[in-house]
């Protein structure tokens, strides 16, 4: 087997947890060697444990005082707790790939931006509606110019943990931002809403992109963006197979309370993997299975590029 | 002042829904004047969806929210100034930017399941100086005690008087007192209870009677009814009814009918009224902000509006999942298609 980078997992609360399996079973470059966590009775340090890891409730201090450092940290606690760890992740040497909302980092979504920053110490997952939306964003700003980009996610209420509901500012902002970022519109909105029927509702994002008024008119234009839109399908697809489209892109002229705005719409949905989180918390999933795909990526090109210098 | 019902008036609020937030300078100034005039004491002003609503989603404001909230600030002489924000939606700094403003009054509206999602905002609202308003949202869809426990989240969290909200125009009588009723036992003197009504299926009026006789000490209403929907309440209705029950709004009858007559109901662009579709919303549940995008969306592909929102209640979608009107009309479009095919 070709030598693998290895890593740690920094939260084993059920994002960690899910991320720590996505790990083991997916990546290709990447060892996972521990799981750490600051409560001894946790669920998710007995379960690492049980699965081989090397598990500590010592936190962040137990795993820098080791001998051996893990090449790549995965962040899964809070933003306060990122932006105390992240400069001595770096001190140590160790690339931090956050999955909290501090923004320490560059946003990254793997199929958008992450080959420039694939040598940054520190890389911030964004948010779930960021990873479930930029990419889309994306696919039409590549093809014409988006002045406004506006996303509305709807997640299961169940799907919604104590840190999201206690801060929905911070997603709505930080994915706002990621919009214009990450997505290449020229500014950006987002909406979040939290459904609590039964059985839960699978996550849904709908994508709305002003566009040119001739982008809205069918004809070679409308199709570059169609093209560029099921592409970009396809790439999200490579990590989190169960992302789709609930039906083509919804072409419309500039109506009276549009802003003077043609536009694009976009239905997805993002079905999860089940492998530790259910399906239907595709938002929960795509952040794991994008810092995964990250994790991944960048052992690759770290592995490459030491290779080409010995 | 010191009334047995302080009415809240959301005609340049709720109304926004029905005018596609449309609303200009001159219609809000005009409205608040009245109003103001007529001795009512509070009066929202704000997009339709609440604070940021300005949207591809909700339809975008033809006035930028914050100037119409100043010019209702400037108009108002003894009326203050109430806004609506949606957790998820409007943010904080929408807060901030609505006091400054002039706004006083702050009302926070989650689905009513999910109160705990408004904490951060009411907090934030108090320190700001704001007087704050819980609207617990789609209400029928909570039981009683269910829905009793949600208001004591955001009590707990600062705010001062919880709403029953009939968004869908669906509670029939003892629907809406049962659940103002349960809401002042559980909160005693730790918040007052209101109550906001729809017409969808004709009980806005009937119902708000029954929630101030249960203990409910805010009612809202909208002059002519402008509102979601079937529309809501109407404001000059509630204040002849309570006046001849001997309930006090402080609210002069015939100022207000005025008002209502003169000054809202020639610039109306549709009159809200119980149809096919808005009838639907209250029998099948749904959210009265919905019935123009379903319009919309029927208009579109081809499909009956009525249909649409019949699909929308069984798939029990929320607030602001204006969205999923679009996905439904395509599904019905397609569905519409292949019977034609095969027949």
């Amino acid at each position: 087997m070709a030598r693998r980078l290895t890593a740690a997992i920094v939260g084993p609360g059920n994002i960690g947890t899910d991320l720590m399996f996505k790990i083991m079973r997916h990546a290709e470059h990447l060892e996972l060697t521990q799981m750490i966590g600051v409560d001894p009775t946790s669920d998710g340090l007995a379960r690492a444990r049980r699965l081989g890891l090397e598990a500590s409730d010592g936190g962040v201090d137990w795993m820098l005082s080791q001998g051996v450092l893990p090449d790549i940290v995965f962040e899964a606690t809070s933003a306060k707790a990122h932006a105390a760890n992240a400069p001595r992740y770096r001190e140590a040497g160790i690339t931090a790939i956050d999955l909290t909302p501090a923004a320490v980092g560059p946003y990254v979504c793997p199929p958008v931006n992450l080959e420039f920053n694939l040598d940054a110490p520190n890389i911030n997952m964004i948010t779930c509606g960021g990873q479930a939306t930029t990419p889309m964003v994306k696919a039409v700003s590549s093809v014409v110019p988006v002045p406004y980009a506006e996303i509305v996610a709807s997640i299961s209420s169940k799907s919604a943990g104590p840190g999201t509901r206690a801060n929905l500012d911070e997603f709505t902002e930080s994915t706002s931002n990621a919009l214009s970022v990450v997505g290449g519109a020229a500014s950006g909105k987002s909406i979040i809403i939290l459904n609590p029927v039964e059985p839960p509702m699978i996550m849904r994002n709908t994508v709305f992109c002003a566009i040119p008024d001739e982008a809205a008119e069918a004809g070679a234009l409308q199709d570059r963006v169609t093209e560029s839109i099921h592409a970009m399908v396809a790439a999200v697809q490579q990590y989190v197979p169960g992302y789709r489209l609930k039906s083509d892109p919804q072409f419309d002229s500039a109506r009276a309370n549009w802003n003077g705005y043609s536009r694009v719409a976009i239905f997805c949905e993002v079905r999860g993997r089940g492998d530790y989180l259910p399906d239907y918390a595709g938002n929960l999933d795509i952040i794991t299975a994008a810092s995964a795909r990250v994790g991944d990526l960048v052992a690759a090109h770290r592995l490459e590029t030491a290779g080409a210098q010995a | 002042m010191n009334t047995d019902v302080r009415i809240t008036d959301t005609t340049l609020r709720d109304g926004s829904h029905s005018m596609s937030h449309r609303f200009t300078e001159e219609q809000v100034r005009s409205t608040v004047r009245a109003l103001d005039k007529a001795g009512v004491q509070v009066i929202e002003v704000t997009h339709g969806d609440g604070l940021g609503g300005s949207s591809f989603n909700y339809g975008f404001s033809l006035v930028p929210e914050l100037e119409l909230i100043a010019a209702a600030v400037d108009e108002a002489e003894r009326a203050r100034i109430a806004v609506l924000m949606l957790p998820g939606l409007g943010t904080i700094h929408d807060l901030k930017a609505a006091r400054a403003a002039g706004a006083s009054i702050a009302r926070i509206a989650t689905h009513c399941s999910e109160a705990d999602t408004s904490r951060q905002h009411f907090g934030a609202a108090r320190e700001l100086g704001f007087e704050t308003v819980g609207f617990l949202m789609l209400a029928h869809m909570l039981s009683p005690s269910e829905l009793a426990q949600q208001a004591r989240v955001m009590a707990d969290a600062g705010c001062q008087c919880i709403y029953v909200v009939d968004s869908a125009g669906a509670l029939i009588l003892d629907d809406a007192s049962m659940r103002v009723a349960a809401l002042v036992d559980e909160l005693g003197d730790d918040a007052q209870v209101g109550y906001h009504g729809h017409q969808n299926l004709s009980f806005g009026v009937a119902n708000s009677l029954l929630a101030q006789r249960a203990g409910a000490r805010q009612i809202d209403g909208s002059l002519g009814a402008l509102g979601a929907g079937a529309g809501n309440s109407p404001t000059e209705i509630l204040v002849a009814a309570f006046e001849r029950v001997g309930v006090t709004t402080g609210i002069e009858l015939d100022v207000i009918l005025e008002a209502a007559e003169e000054v809202v109901v020639p610039y109306m662009t549709r009159i809200p009224r119980m149809d096919r579709a808005s009838i639907m919303q209250g029998y099948a549940g749904v959210y009265s902000s919905f019935l123009l995008h379903a319009e919309a969306a029927a208009e579109r592909y081809g499909v009956p509006a009525h249909e649409i929102l019949r699909r929308v209640g069984e798939r029990r979608y929320v607030g602001g999942q204006e969205d999923m009107i679009i996905e439904i009309a395509i599904e019905l479009a397609g569905e519409l298609a292949g019977v034609a095919i095969s027949g």
